[in-house]
């Protein structure tokens, strides 16, 4: 295995050796820890009951209903948690965006005067915070507690986001572009509706998916702000209430009788909360990564 | 219109200024405002934004340091000085939550630290990108899914009575494992759930900065009859000692931090021994129980704790000769 032939190989395609089979092998079944869980979920919201109850499903299911889902579509307060969580979500991802591109793009700028303190004041929030009790005091003080506001305002400001958006300008937008728009008498408000939005549309789009993905699976606010609104429950709040911390028990509007046991509607009602990311998922990814290795770039 | 001061450039500040008194100063702040006051403008509503979700909780932290009564108010209950903090440092929940926070990021640190790293060598193996891309997109998945979805998860496959590992285990004749119930079991499974969470999405920094290798020292190292292994040794893994430094450090700054949403979705009414961390306890003292000063109190500690900590490993990383966070 050593000398010449070593060298030959370093040209040629390397042999697929027994190593290789081992670390494809090795990689494949880590991927498959990732996915299996989810296929077996949804295995199980597809199953009957009794098949479920005797633990005889894995990863196909077995008496195929959709009886689970049918319920879950009938169940009033999800469907209301799901419309609370795009529309919380919609609105916090574009104020999200107008309050980053407001800060990134004057901050993009060396020669602003005052960088060094705005910056300051901007990134400060980065490292030090009041905490959970004071912010709570805080929303509670400004009238937000029980309203959807409590859960779009105050996350709406995100220094790492801006970070990741004045490093995109300034290495995206040569600042000689800039510079001519302005000796042609352009402003400002100018500049930055013509020149740097349009270049910037792939961090937009990154940032934009950062803020709606987050906002998405966060559930630790609501349980904190909304208290006594259940209605205004987001999707995650209600699917901890109901699976995880299974305190709540699913509205059937066809009985009135709660399911002795409610695993196929668990099961169904993970994957109904899953689902909307998972269409995304494909399409959004690559956003990710980007914005990933742009957030790692440091100036 | 001011003309002379559009071709005044910020390299040029000091001559100018050497050149003249206060006068010109003055009506170069003018022109400079003349302009560029629509990026002032801008700033409003983020600054606006940072001051009153940011800034203005922070007024909050003098509840640390008083007895905070309603019916006396914010301003009117009484200043104790650091009696709470007296108190909590006394107190068992708060030394338990201390404990945990502790151990249960240490335990991510050794595991869910090195398993990227890993992960990332043995993708940088595969050759053939299709392959490559799938198995990397599968990998990323679980960090798009919420921790309410991975807790339920978690109790649909390691649920003692019904779960699917659990089930396989009794087909194979063995005993059912109480993973998420009993104290020392719940540990481990918290330590493997963040590790299945984290793993595949933090391979993409290393597999950047492993793609920014130079190949020729990959040649140089073949020719001298290096292996797959050595390779990866010597020249992978010097290459990417800056970034895995920088996390490194990135992380020991924050083992007083911890994710409150990761923990209450993986906790329940069964084990209660090391599920108790830091934001836990400030929750339950303070929007469960009302107890605002000591929560606050608890809540400050830990913050001011983490932030000394990350300044700690900046100067660490800069000592070392890496770059800092900074």
């Amino acid at each position: 295995m050593q000398g010449s032939g070593i060298i030959r190989v370093a040209h040629h395609r390397r042999r697929f050796d027994l190593w290789d089979v081992l670390i494809y092998t090795a990689i494949a079944l880590t991927s498959l820890a990732c996915l299996l869980p989810f296929v077996h979920v949804v295995a199980k919201s597809l199953s009957t009951d009794a098949f479920v109850i005797a633990n005889k499903v894995f990863l196909w299911p077995k008496g195929f209903t959709i009886e689970a889902y049918q319920k879950i579509f009938a169940d009033a307060s999800i469907i209301r948690s799901l419309y609370v969580t795009v529309f919380i979500t919609a609105t916090f991802t574009l104020l999200g965006m107008i309050i980053t591109t407001c800060a990134a793009y004057p901050l993009s700028r060396r020669n602003l005067k005052g960088n060094a303190v705005l910056t300051f004041i901007f990134m400060f929030t980065l490292y030090f915070g009041g905490g959970i009790i004071p912010e709570y005091i805080n929303i509670s003080n400004l009238g937000l507690l029980d309203t959807v506001w409590s859960l779009i305002l105050p996350p709406a400001f995100s220094a790492f986001n801006l970070l990741i958006m004045r490093t995109a300008i300034r290495s995206n937008i040569p600042d000689s572009l800039e510079e001519a728009a302005r000796i042609d008498g352009a402003g400002h408000f100018r500049v930055l509706l013509t020149i740097v939005l349009p270049l910037s549309k792939p961090i937009i789009a990154t940032l934009s998916l950062f803020y709606a993905v987050g906002r998405w699976n966060a559930y630790q606010d609501a349980l904190f702000y909304i208290k006594y609104a259940t209605e205004l429950r987001p999707l995650q709040l209600k699917l901890y209430y109901l699976v995880v911390q299974a305190s709540e028990s699913f509205q059937l509007e066809m009985t009135n009788v709660n399911l002795s046991n409610p695993e196929v509607l668990k099961a169904s009602v993970v994957v109904f909360a899953t689902v909307p990311i998972l269409l995304v998922y494909p399409f959004i990814q690559k956003y990710f990564v980007q914005g990933v290795l742009i957030g790692a770039i440091k100036e | 219109m001011n003309m002379e001061g559009a071709s005044v450039e910020p390299g040029n500040k000091k001559s100018a200024f050497a050149v003249n008194p206060k006068a010109l100063r003055r009506k170069q702040i003018r022109s400079y405002m003349a302009q560029n006051w629509q990026l002032y403008v801008l700033l409003i509503v983020p600054l606006a934004f940072a001051i009153t979700f940011k800034y203005m909780p922070l007024s909050g932290l003098i509840l640390a340091f008083k007895d905070y009564k309603i019916a006396r108010g914010f301003w009117g209950s009484e200043w104790v000085g650091f009696q709470i903090f007296e108190e909590i440092f006394r107190h068992r929940e708060f030394l338990r939550a201390l404990r945990n926070t502790l151990l249960l990021n240490t335990l991510d640190l050794m595991f869910s630290f090195t398993a990227p790293i890993l992960l990332a060598l043995l993708l940088n193996e595969i050759r053939h990108s299709a392959y490559k891309r799938v198995n990397q997109s599968l990998l990323y998945l679980p960090h798009f899914l919420s921790w309410p979805i991975i807790g339920a998860l978690a109790y649909q496959l390691l649920g003692l009575g019904n779960g699917l590992v659990n089930n396989l285990i009794e087909m194979l004749g063995g005993e059912r494992i109480p993973f998420l119930q009993s104290d020392y079991h719940w540990l481990a499974s918290y330590v493997g759930i963040g590790v299945w969470a984290s793993m595949g999405w933090g391979t993409i920094i290393y597999l950047a900065a492993i793609s920014g290798v130079n190949p020729e020292l990959y040649e140089a190292a073949t020719v001298d009859g290096a292996g797959r292994w050595r390779r990866m040794w010597h020249v992978t893994l010097p290459c990417i000692r800056a970034t895995i430094v920088t996390l490194l450090i990135l992380n020991l700054g924050r083992i007083m931090g911890g994710s409150f949403e990761q923990i209450y979705a993986l906790q329940n009414k069964a084990t209660t021994e090391f599920t108790t961390t830091i934001p836990v306890l400030v929750y339950r003292w303070g929007i469960e129980g009302g107890n605002f000063s000591r929560a606050t109190a608890v809540g400050l500690f830990q913050s001011v704790v983490g932030l000394l900590l990350i300044l700690i490993a900046d100067r660490i990383a800069k000592k070392l000769g890496e770059d800092g966070l900074l």
